[in-house]
Formats: structure tokens, C-alpha cells, sequence
């Protein structure tokens, strides 16, 4: 059978150092009293699983519990220490809002520099530039300098930027914790498409409602360690996200309110 | 055997690699749209909010040569033992100022772009190459002024001076790409380095025959220039000079013989082979302190 794994993520543990004390005075004064110098945590711990094509992974768990870590060895941003990390294709995404905007910088000049590092080509760029700039609705804010924009509007532009990537990897952390209600039923109803193309979607977030809805497997992360590995609403029982779910939500608004707590 | 998975919508044929670039400087290479972009944006950013723009990287070195020829050549009266002398210190400042600027600007490059390099998986390579073509790009009004001065003193070009001075051009580019990928690194864990950069953008201004002619060096030291000669940089503002001032000088061929040292050409080739192996030395430093670069940025 055809090898059609998209992610591959084997053994991966990721150490930080914490530092105490970062001059020379600040060093010897704790060296004289003993104490440590530095301190290390082990951010992800021997993690390992492989994703196939097309799947979408809801990736979830406590705050510091390494998933936003664990995505940006996916990204390639970091690299663990131990392990192997592997991507078949091109990856997009947002890691964390308005991901690399430069303040100084008009939007126009950021969606280029933006597209480009995702992957995409200056005939690619100007092909779908219009409908970034939809897809955004920033207006006339366009040819201003992100530094001036709303929080929102710098989320909306990165967000634009990276759903118009043609990727075969979508990364999305906490992307819905910024912008208005129309705009993330936007981003779901894009992401849902993304989904549907048969792009490998990797979605980070503690809304339960929300993973349900787009996931169909659930990784959850317990202090850098893989916990749980599979079916959707096991893994939203398993994390105690639904103790607060009797009342189904269904509707639009009560799907709204649940993906409020993005933030 | 029964297949219980459904047949997938896409099918990538791409193979599974690491996420990560590898290649070093050859991504860099490779990534040629994007370090445009990223060399555009920074020109762009340095002129920002300024009504004359880039009109002011052609007042900076204008000015600078004609503080230059009153200071050294009038009221120190270097101009009567060295022919030209504004000249002369201007081809060397062209080259000591690019390279001080190339890694100057490159030591800061990661950390001031620590935004992209937080977020987007870049060749981090990219940054303190970006910084050194900012500089290049400025190389060039400088050269237009130097060529205008050396024509009204009558400059007389030759094809091996200007061999010569593209070689000079290319030692300063790659000493300062390693210099710059090396100290780019080393800054995001120690904020020190670029202090100590700065320290040593002292011994560049000094250490070259920029404000005083080579022959000087070789009559004080009894001809053991040797190690003098080791600094790429020295070759580099010497092969500016024969480039530039030799021409324009009253009789090149004994202004080339007395204040430059014999196998110029030779001296420059062995120059641009050390920054090479000193290049080499940069990136695998780089390499290797890249992996942590990241989680030290905050």
C-alpha cells in the first residue's frame, strides 16, 4: 500500500532552558548563595504519532501542556532535540495571531513578504492577492502600515494570508481567538473547505464545540506527554470538556460563546 | 485484506522530509524572491518617513569626502606626501564602511526580525544576507561619487585595477556575510556581542590603510607587513585604492610600485580564499547555534 503519511512524529521530546541569571553580577551572586543557574523543562516529552493525508487533528490540552511547541516542530520553526519530525508537502498556517508582520510595513507590501514565506510565488501572490484582501476586509487600511492597524485587522490579514496558501498541511493555533463573530464563522467555514480538499488539517484549540465540528481524530497533550490519541468526543471526555455540556450546543450563537473561551 | 480506510481526496507526491531548511547558505540561494522582498522592505524601512530618501545615501558620502580632504588633506597636510590623499581615504572608507555596516547591521539582523523568525520557518541564513545586500545597495552611489572625483583628478582606468577592485568587493562581501552570519547568531543568546561588534568596528577604521598610506606600515615595521597583510580587509581597501586612486594619481605606475605592495593581485586572491574558509567556519557555527535560536528570542 501507497505511503500517504502527511505528518510523521516519532520519539519527539523538546528541552527549554529556563534562565535565572543573565549577567555576570546576577551569576556570581548565585553562585555564591548555591543556587541553580539554570533550570531546564522538558516541554514535549517523547512524543510520537503519524497523521495520513487528509485527516484533521484536533490538538488539545491544558496551557503549557506543549502544544504550541509540538506545532512549531510541525512548522519547522524549532527543531527537537531528540526525535524525528517529518512533512510531505508544503505546510501553512498561523502560528499564534498576525504571524511575522512587519509594524513598518503597509499591508499590501506584508501580504507579499507574508506569501512569499509561506511558499508562494510572486505570480501566485498577485493571482490571489484580491481575494486575500477580500477574504481580510480591511478596506482602505490596505496601503497603511500594519502598525496602525486594530488587533483584529492584523489577524484577519495573516489569517487571509495563510487560508489562501494551496498547502497540503493547514496549522492553526488559536487563530479564532482574535476577530469578530462573521469573521470566525468565515475562517470556520474556509477551514472546513480546506478541509474538504483533502488537506491535512492540524487545529489547536480548547473549544470543544469547535473540534468536534471540524476534527476526526483528537491528540491531547498532558505536560508535553501524548495522553490521548483518538476518537473525538473520547478525547473531549477524556480532557473533562464536557462537564459543562449538558445542554447540547447546537445552535449558531451557543457555538460562538463556546469559541469565545479561545481566548 | 479489506481496506477499512476510504480511498484519500489528495495525494501528495512530495516526499516526507524534515520541516526545517538544511542547506544553509545554498537556501538562502534558493529563497532569491523572498530576500528581495526582504532586502526591499529594509531599504524602504531605512528611508521611511524622510522627505529626501534616498537621496541621502548619496549626501553621507559626499559629505564624508569633503570632510575628509579638508581635515587629512588640508589641515594635516597629507596632501602634499601622498598625491590625491582625498581619494585615497574615500576608496578605502567605501570599502571599511560597507563592511562595518554589513556587520553592524547583521549582528542585529535576527533579533530585529524576531517576529518572521519566531513564527514563519525562514532560512534563518536569510536575515544577515539581506543585511549585507542593504549595505551593497549603498556601496553603489558612493562608487558614482568616487568615479566623479577620480574623473575631475584624471583618472586614467586600467582593465587589471579594476580586476583588482571587483576582487577587493568580494572580499569585503564575504568576510562580512561570515562575520555577520556568525555574530547574527551568537547575539540572540549573549545581547553583549553586538557591544563588542561595535568595539571592534574601532580596530577596522585603524587597522587598514585607509587614513594613511600603506608604505607608511611597511617603512615603520622595516617591511614585515606580513601579518598586517593576513586582515582580508587590508587587501580589500588596497585593491579599492589600486582601482581607484592609482589611475588618478600623476604617474600611476610609480604610485602602484611605492604605496602598494607587490603582488597585489596575488595577496587578493589569497584574501578572498581566507574570508572563504572563514565563511565556511560561519556557517556551521551558525548551524549549529541556529537550532536553539527560537526559544532565545523574546
Amino acid at each position: 500500500m501507497k505511503d500517504n503519511r502527511s505528518i510523521v512524529v516519532r520519539h519527539v521530546s523538546k528541552t527549554f532552558t529556563l534562565r535565572y541569571h543573565r549577567t555576570i553580577k546576577e551569576m556570581s551572586v548565585a553562585m555564591m548563595r548555591q543556587q541553580e543557574l539554570a533550570d531546564s523543562f522538558l516541554a514535549v516529552d517523547d512524543v510520537s504519532f503519524n497523521v495520513q493525508q487528509g485527516e484533521s487533528i484536533g490538538l488539545m490540552g491544558l496551557n503549557g501542556s506543549g502544544k504550541s511547541t509540538l506545532l512549531k516542530m510541525i512548522n519547522g520553526i524549532m527543531r527537537p532535540d531528540s526525535g524525528k519530525v517529518l512533512t510531505r508537502g508544503r505546510t501553512a498556517g498561523l502560528i499564534a495571531t498576525g504571524a511575522g508582520f512587519h509594524p513598518q510595513l503597509t499591508g499590501r507590501d506584508n501580504v507579499y513578504l507574508n506569501a512569499a514565506i509561506l511558499g508562494m510565488s510572486e505570480a501566485e501572490t498577485r493571482r490571489k492577492f484580491d481575494a486575500i484582501v477580500e477574504f481580510a476586509d480591511i478596506g482602505r487600511f490596505l496601503d497603511s502600515p500594519v502598525g496602525h492597524y486594530s488587533s483584529g485587522m492584523f489577524a484577519r490579514l495573516g489569517f487571509a494570508v495563510a487560508i489562501h496558501v494551496d498547502a497540503d498541511i493547514f496549522l492553526a493555533d488559536e487563530v479564532l481567538a482574535v476577530g469578530d463573530r462573521p469573521f470566525k464563522r468565515k475562517c470556520l467555514a474556509k477551514m472546513q473547505e480546506i478541509r474538504e480538499s483533502g488537506t491535512t488539517l492540524f487545529y489547536v484549540s480548547h473549544a470543544a464545540g469547535s473540534v468536534r465540528r471540524m476534527c476526526d481524530r483528537v491528540l491531547v497533550l498532558e505536560k508535553g506527554r501524548l495522553m490521548f490519541d483518538g476518537d473525538v468526543n473520547e478525547g473531549i471526555k477524556f480532557l473533562h470538556y464536557d462537564d459543562d455540556e449538558e445542554n447540547a450546543l447546537d445552535t449558531e450563537d451557543e457555538m460562538d460563546e463556546e469559541m469565545g473561551a479561545d481566548i | 485484506m479489506a481496506t477499512e480506510t476510504p480511498a484519500p481526496l489528495r495525494t501528495v507526491q512530495a516526499p516526507l522530509t524534515p520541516p526545517w531548511s538544511q542547506q544553509g547558505l545554498l537556501e538562502v540561494f534558493r529563497h532569491r524572491y523572498i530576500l528581495g522582498l526582504l532586502v526591499r522592505r529594509e531599504i524602504a524601512a531605512r528611508y521611511q518617513g524622510s522627505v529626501l530618501g534616498l537621496v541621502w545615501s548619496y549626501i553621507n558620502p559626499l559629505t564624508q569626502f569633503f570632510i575628509y580632504y579638508f581635515v587629512m588633506g588640508i589641515l594635516f597636510g597629507r596632501a602634499n606626501r601622498v598625491q590625491d590623499f582625498a581619494i585615497h581615504v574615500f576608496a578605502g572608507l567605501i570599502i571599511v564602511h560597507f563592511f562595518i555596516e554589513t556587520m553592524n547591521a547583521g549582528t542585529r539582523s535576527i533579533v530585529r526580525n524576531k517576529s518572521l523568525v519566531q513564527k514563519m520557518a525562514v532560512p534563518r541564513e536569510m536575515f544577515p544576507v539581506a543585511s549585507m545586500l542593504v549595505s551593497l545597495f549603498h556601496v553603489f552611489p558612493q562608487v558614482i561619487i568616487l568615479v566623479i572625483a577620480t574623473t575631475i583628478a584624471g583618472w586614467k582606468p586600467d582593465p587589471m585595477g579594476m580586476v583588482i577592485g571587483v576582487i577587493g568587493l568580494l572580499i569585503s562581501m564575504t568576510l562580512g556575510t561570515a562575520l555577520a552570519l556568525m555574530f547574527s547568531a551568537a547575539n540572540v543568546f549573549l545581547r553583549d556581542v553586538s557591544n563588542a561588534v561595535n568595539v571592534l568596528t574601532n580596530f577596522v577604521r585603524f587597522g587598514v590603510p585607509m587614513m594613511y598610506p600603506y608604505t607608511l606600515v611597511a617603512i615603520r615595521f622595516h617591511g614585515h607587513t606580513d601579518l598586517y597583510l593576513l586582515n582580508p580587509i587590508v587587501e580589500a581597501v588596497l585593491a579599492f585604492q589600486r582601482a581607484f586612486w592609482v589611475g588618478a594619481t600623476s604617474n600611476p605606475a610609480r604610485a602602484a610600485a611605492l604605496d602598494m605592495p607587490p603582488h597585489l593581485f596575488w595577496l587578493c586572491i589569497r584574501a578572498l580564499l581566507i574570508s572563504l574558509a572563514v565563511l565556511a567556519i560561519a556557517q556551521s557555527t551558525f548551524s549549529r547555534l541556529e537550532r536553539r535560536i527560537p526559544e532565545r528570542l523574546l
